[in-house]
């Protein structure tokens, strides 16, 4: 078979295209998981390469194996046409290669200019002075706006990442790779990002940008590799693909199964949030002023960049973060703010983002599924151990989790974790469902699976509440739309009037040119 | 025999060190014991002495006669209390440094209700003095467990330091009021009959306090197994965020583990005070809250494996003691076997974990028939 | 006044082997290792340091040796908590209850059980300024004050190793990204600090004593570990934290002698260091910073 596609093209000119980087039959395995599966990638100079794929598809795996943060069990890395081995970041760097990693590789107590120094240079003595200078000059060079005496924990997220691509650079990497670079970032923040790495790409540098994002990859990129469960599904000049290739070169099929039936006849309002106000990590105010109405029978979508307000909402109606103010009612009983168990029995069903901090890995799957209401599971000062393993077997029979009741939950599959998730929180049919990035990691079966549940809760009259950093997926399920910008309510629509692009202008808190970008 | 349970036996997140627990690679457990042989021969060497009649006369002579094969139960006694001790508080991910602090306050309350209670039966005299012991032992480590739950101090710190003040408590009190004044000795006054640990059997310092340590174990290991209670303090320390998340009090488990863990360490104050020097003395422990975390380290951070370990480290003792006079090896050899046990273990479960991680999941799972668990019903978690 | 300056004295003269262990333990703990096994190798540099200048009759083979099993304990630690990824607590703990053994079992072994001290010729006091009172120090204290302190805060806040140990001890995925060794930089840390901490035992038998008797640190190191932190892993605050515990200790120790103090329970006084260092975390609460990486073995996904 034909791993590049339909699409895939031989380079046009050899000579005056003589890749830069090229990697061969590259392997990776976790565990049984094939992350990396004899990938084929070539980067030509100059040019800015788009890695395209679904979450879980090995993108990252692939550019970490470059970068030498993970060793491959089998390929070839060639540099400038010479076989190298990159056993570190050492390696790679020495090699001409950056890489912005997802979460940021700072050290936030230190200042940029420590950063940037880090790892670098000889001698002894650390001449903070000269690392000031030396990141003062680089910020010129390239273009990129850093406080080099800013302490890089008093940073925004854009800053942070400014300085990650000037740390790269600054070490004159040839071979720039960002993961995911726009995940944090508001569109502004995005223009200016691209506008810069255009600059580099026209001087010669070449750009690796992971993403799953097809707009942005349409965009900006001159080719893209996609990049399917862990295998080469394709590459392509990107001029000569559309939106609609992409995607299904990415999902390996034309459309996404799940579909919404009918718009659901709204029934009478269950779960009721008023001025709900609420701090985050760092005791500054993560929520302000949230009125909400969830009814039965429906999904509300809750969209927003990350980092939002998202997370402390849904961790306020979980029970696990104490509302500073507003209330929430479900059935018209309100709420007191009391904590898990308040939500519990008030019929609030979670299921978080977290998916791994929601279950005790080291425990069974059977004592996870009743870990929420171990009262129900006593005989007199005893563990009911028969009703558990009872209990488990019919919810592994229903949800089909692939598992047996006593093997340990951290044993399994992310999909088959969320699915233990969804049986321990969907055999005590919840009134209100709070969801958060209910399909993130997962691949595609378990995503249809999961979504699939979430629909046949909202045919059962459940109050769904939905929160995902997924546009597609709320465009997908929700009745409709709320939108986060920094902790407060800055749209509110019917799906049936959400656009992508009106949705975006919500998100970046621009809602005065949203309105006037419906009105027209 | 403890090394092969090992094996099966798996510590919390926290004292694997890794990301995940470790299950069984029998491979691994041979190649511990011989490390640790390897590394402690050379020390018999050094001391001109041959190695394998050197472990002979500390594991296995100690068994053979009567007379040190009750000692070694003796000696096992206040290893099984501290051992429990530490092994719940691990379990709930409350990392208790401090059972030698807590067995002193534990042996301080009782030498001070054996003291006055002349006048009581034994039958309310011995239940007095061991609930105000344990009483003491919980005081003892309420601060530093009120500040883990409030303020999220390390209480390995905390409990590390109030160790020394302990013992300083000790001599403050042997060096003033308690200070016998028949013989003018830096210890306090005998403590009333009534107030003695009666002896198990005859001609044998074996006393009742070691049936107390069994009882202790066995309770510990049904609550930890069998009830809701167990399930939740495994919960807390596996993963206190899940646990939270489920809705579970994780602060309170928190404290509870830590107090009951103060409690039994102080319990074993107690039973050495009632059952062994019938006075409080600067001398009374020789460590052994120490020595309850390699108990509780090599058990597996399991009653079973708690109990055997608190068993071996008895043998090792009594046998330290005994066939060491007899080579003309130092009796701290016991020390050395017993540290390098512990840190070959932690090495050995730590690289285990490593491999887990890697391995893959048939392999893992493959693995956890070897956790002792319930033989009917849900079984138990591989000791989490 | 000459009370007050015995007291001063005195209190530089018992922080110095606290500013030893204290600075140690910092750098074990800036690299992101709790370091437990610094009550025993402080004992086993106090042993080994003895035991070597009696044999050979050169004190300074003795602080040699002392350097030498504390890069040795260091080098151990490294083995469990970096490389093998063992929990640090148990680790140290395990380490500490080793060294402990290995020296009492040698010195059993080498010096029998008898009674009789061996002594050797201790280092003396020097007063190089003629001032005599406070300057009249031992020159492990000058050494310890005037070289090691200031120096091991140089190292760490203004040379490019020191930062990388900071670095590790933040951010280790950070570091390696940057191209730094995590390993490596781990190790150089825990062996630095595991000699420190071993002249910080060898002072007791090398300076001070001139001997070696069993439990001669009594908790010193559990000390230096309560330091730090209340030194918030700054060199400088740690080492004026050991300053204040040897204040109070040596005030206890010159009050105990004098008439109408007989009745006092200075060991309640001795406690008082200890529970000053958990009443100043008690009270500092929640904004304890602890080093990023702290506890946490680094592994690369």
């Amino acid at each position: 078979m034909d791993t590049r596609g339909p699409i895939g093209r031989e380079p046009r000119d050899a000579a005056s295209d003589a890749p830069v980087v090229e990697l061969t039959g590259i392997t990776k395995r976790f565990g049984d998981l094939v992350a990396n599966d004899r990938i084929e990638l070539s980067l030509r100079r100059g040019e800015i390469h788009a890695l395209l794929g679904e979450n879980g598809a090995g993108k990252t795996t692939l550019m970490r194996i470059l970068y030498g943060l993970t060793a491959p069990d089998a390929g070839e890395i060639r540099i400038d046409g010479r076989a190298v081995t990159i056993r570190s970041p050492k390696d790679a760097i020495a090699a001409g290669i950056g890489m912005v990693t997802q979460h940021f590789a700072l050290v936030r107590p230190m200042t940029v200019a420590e950063n940037l120094t880090l790892g670098r240079g000889r001698g002894v003595k650390l001449d903070l002075r000269r690392a000031e200078a030396a990141a003062r000059e680089a910020s010129e060079r390239f273009g990129i706006r850093v406080r080099p005496d800013a302490r890089v924990g008093d940073l925004s997220v854009g800053e942070q990442q400014r300085v990650e691509v000037l740390k790269a650079l600054a070490r004159d990497c040839r071979v720039l790779i960002l993961d995911e670079p726009t995940a944090v970032l508001v569109p502004q923040e995005v223009d200016a990002l691209f506008a810069t790495l255009r600059r580099l790409a026209e001087g010669g540098m070449t750009v690796v940008f992971i993403s799953h994002k097809l707009g942005e990859v349409l965009s900006i990129t001159d080719r893209v590799t996609v990049l399917r469960r862990g295998r080469v599904a394709g590459t392509a000049e990107t001029p000569d693909v559309g939106e609609r290739t992409l995607a299904e070169m990415m999902v390996g099929r034309p459309t996404i199964g799940v579909t919404r039936r009918d718009k659901a006849s709204r029934g009478r309002g269950v779960l009721r949030v008023d001025g709900l106000a609420a701090a985050g990590a760092h005791g500054l105010p993560a929520l302000r002023d949230v009125s909400l109405e969830v009814a039965a029978g429906e999904i509300v979508g809750v969209a927003g960049v990350s980092g939002n307000g998202q997370t402390e909402l849904v961790e306020v109606l979980s029970g696990t973060r104490r509302p500073t103010g507003g209330s929430i009612e479900v059935d018209g009983r309100r709420l007191g703010g009391r904590g898990v168990p308040e939500a519990l029995g008030a019929g609030i069903g979670r299921i978080a983002e977290d998916r791994h901090a929601s279950v005790v890995g080291d425990l069974s799957v059977a004592y996870n599924l009743v870990l929420e209401r171990l009262d129900d599971f006593r005989r007199g000062g005893r563990l009911d151990q028969r009703a558990i393993r009872a209990h488990a077997q019919e919810l592994i029979e229903r949800f089909g989790i692939r598992a047996r009741p006593d093997d340990p939950v951290r044993t399994l599959s992310g999909g088959n974790i969320q699915k233990v998730l969804l049986a321990r929180v969907l055999s005590r049919e919840p009134k209100v469902l709070v969801v958060s990035q209910p399909t993130r990691g997962l691949d595609v079966g378990a995503t249809e699976y999961v979504r699939s549940q979430l629909l046949a809760q909202r045919a059962r009259g459940a109050a769904i509440l939905l929160v995902s950093e997924d546009l597609d997926e709320l465009l997908t399920l929700a009745d409709r739309l709320i939108v986060l910008y920094e902790g407060r309510v800055v749209g509110r629509l019917d799906v049936g009037e959400a656009d992508p692009a009106r949705l975006g202008l919500l998100m970046a808190g621009r809602d005065a040119e949203a309105t006037s970008g419906a009105a027209a | 025999m403890i090394a092969r349970r090992l094996g099966g036996l798996a510590l919390p997140r926290r004292l694997g060190g890794m990301g995940s627990v470790v299950t069984a690679a029998p491979l691994l457990i041979p190649l511990a014991i011989a490390v640790t042989f390897v590394v402690t021969a050379a020390f018999v060497l050094v001391a001109g002495a041959d190695p394998i009649q050197a472990y002979y006369r500390f594991l296995v002579e100690p068994l053979t006669s009567r007379f040190t094969l009750l000692e070694v139960l003796v000696t096992a006694t206040p290893l099984l209390f501290t051992g429990a001790a530490v092994a719940i508080a691990f379990r709930a991910g409350y990392f208790n440094i401090g059972a030698e602090g807590q067995l002193l306050a534990g042996a301080i309350a009782a030498a001070g209700i054996g003291m006055v209670v002349g006048g009581l039966p034994a039958v309310l005299a011995l239940p007095l003095m061991i609930a105000g012991g344990a009483l003491a032992g919980a005081l003892w480590a309420l601060v530093p467990a009120v500040l883990r739950v409030r303020f999220r101090i390390d209480e390995v710190v905390t409990t590390l330091l109030l160790n020394p003040v302990a013992a300083l408590v000790v001599s403050a009190l042997l060096n003033g009021p308690w200070r016998d004044p028949q013989t003018g000795f830096p210890e306090s006054p005998r403590i009333a009959e009534s107030a003695v640990f009666p002896a198990l059997l005859g001609r044998s310092r074996l006393h009742i306090g070691f049936v107390l340590a069994l009882v202790v174990i066995a309770v510990a290991w049904f609550v930890l197994t069998r009830t809701p209670t167990g399930l939740r303090l495994r919960a807390v320390g596996s993963s206190p965020r899940a646990a939270a998340f489920a809705g579970l009090d994780v602060n309170g488990t928190l404290l509870r583990a830590a107090l009951v863990s103060g409690a039994i360490a102080g319990v074993a104050g107690v039973s050495e005070v009632g059952g062994i020097q019938y006075r409080l003395t600067g001398g009374l422990s020789p460590g052994f809250g120490y020595t309850g975390i390699v108990v509780a380290t090599l058990g597996g951070l399991t009653m079973p494996g708690v109990g055997l370990a608190a068993l071996l480290l008895g043998d090792l003792r009594v046998g330290a003691g005994t066939a060491g006079r007899a080579l003309g090896i130092p009796s701290q050899l016991g020390e050395i076997v017993q540290a390098t046990l512990l840190l070959v273990t932690i090495g050995a479960l730590a690289l285990l974990a490593v491999r887990a991680r890697r391995g893959s999941r048939d392999e893992s799972a493959t693995a956890d028939t070897v956790s002792p668990g319930g033989p009917a019903g849900v079984q138990d978690a591989p000791l989490a | 006044m000459t009370f007050l300056l015995d007291v001063l004295t005195a209190t530089l003269r018992n922080a110095t082997p606290l500013a030893f262990g204290t600075v140690g333990e910092t750098y074990s703990e800036r690299a992101g290792v709790l370091n437990l096994g610094i009550e025993g190798t402080m004992y086993a540099g106090a042993f080994f340091g003895f035991a070597t200048a009696y044999w050979t009759g050169y004190l300074e083979l003795g602080l040699l040796a002392a350097v030498v099993v504390g890069l040795l304990a260091g080098g151990l630690m490294g083995l469990l908590t970096v490389t093998l990824g063992a929990n640090q607590h148990v680790s140290g703990l395990g380490l500490t209850l080793f060294l402990i053994g290995v020296s009492e079992f040698v010195n059993r072994l080498a010096f029998g059980a008898g009674q009789r001290l061996r002594k050797i010729e201790p280092y003396p006091v020097i007063d190089p300024l003629g001032l005599g009172g406070l300057t009249s120090q031992y020159a492990l204290t000058y050494v310890a004050f005037l070289l090691v302190v200031p120096l091991a805060w140089w190292i760490l806040m203004r040379t490019r190793f020191g930062l990388a140990l900071r670095a590790v001890g933040e951010n280790p995925e950070a570091a390696d990204a940057a191209g730094i060794n995590v390993f490596r930089t781990r190790y150089a840390a825990l062996m630095i600090g595991g000699a420190l901490m071993g002249l910080g035992g060898a002072f007791f038998t090398l300076a001070a004593l001139g001997t070696f008797t069993l439990d001669i640190i009594a908790g010193r190191g559990w000390v230096c570990v309560a330091l730090v932190i209340f030194g918030r892993w700054g060199i400088w605050r740690a080492v004026a934290g050991a300053l204040l515990f040897s204040f109070v200790y040596s005030l206890q120790l010159r009050l105990r002698i004098l008439p109408g103090w007989e009745g006092v329970p200075f060991e309640l006084l001795l406690a008082l260091p200890y529970l000053v260092v958990i009443v100043a975390l008690a009270l500092s609460g929640r904004n304890v910073a602890y080093p990023g990486a702290y506890l946490k073995p680094y592994r690369r996904a």
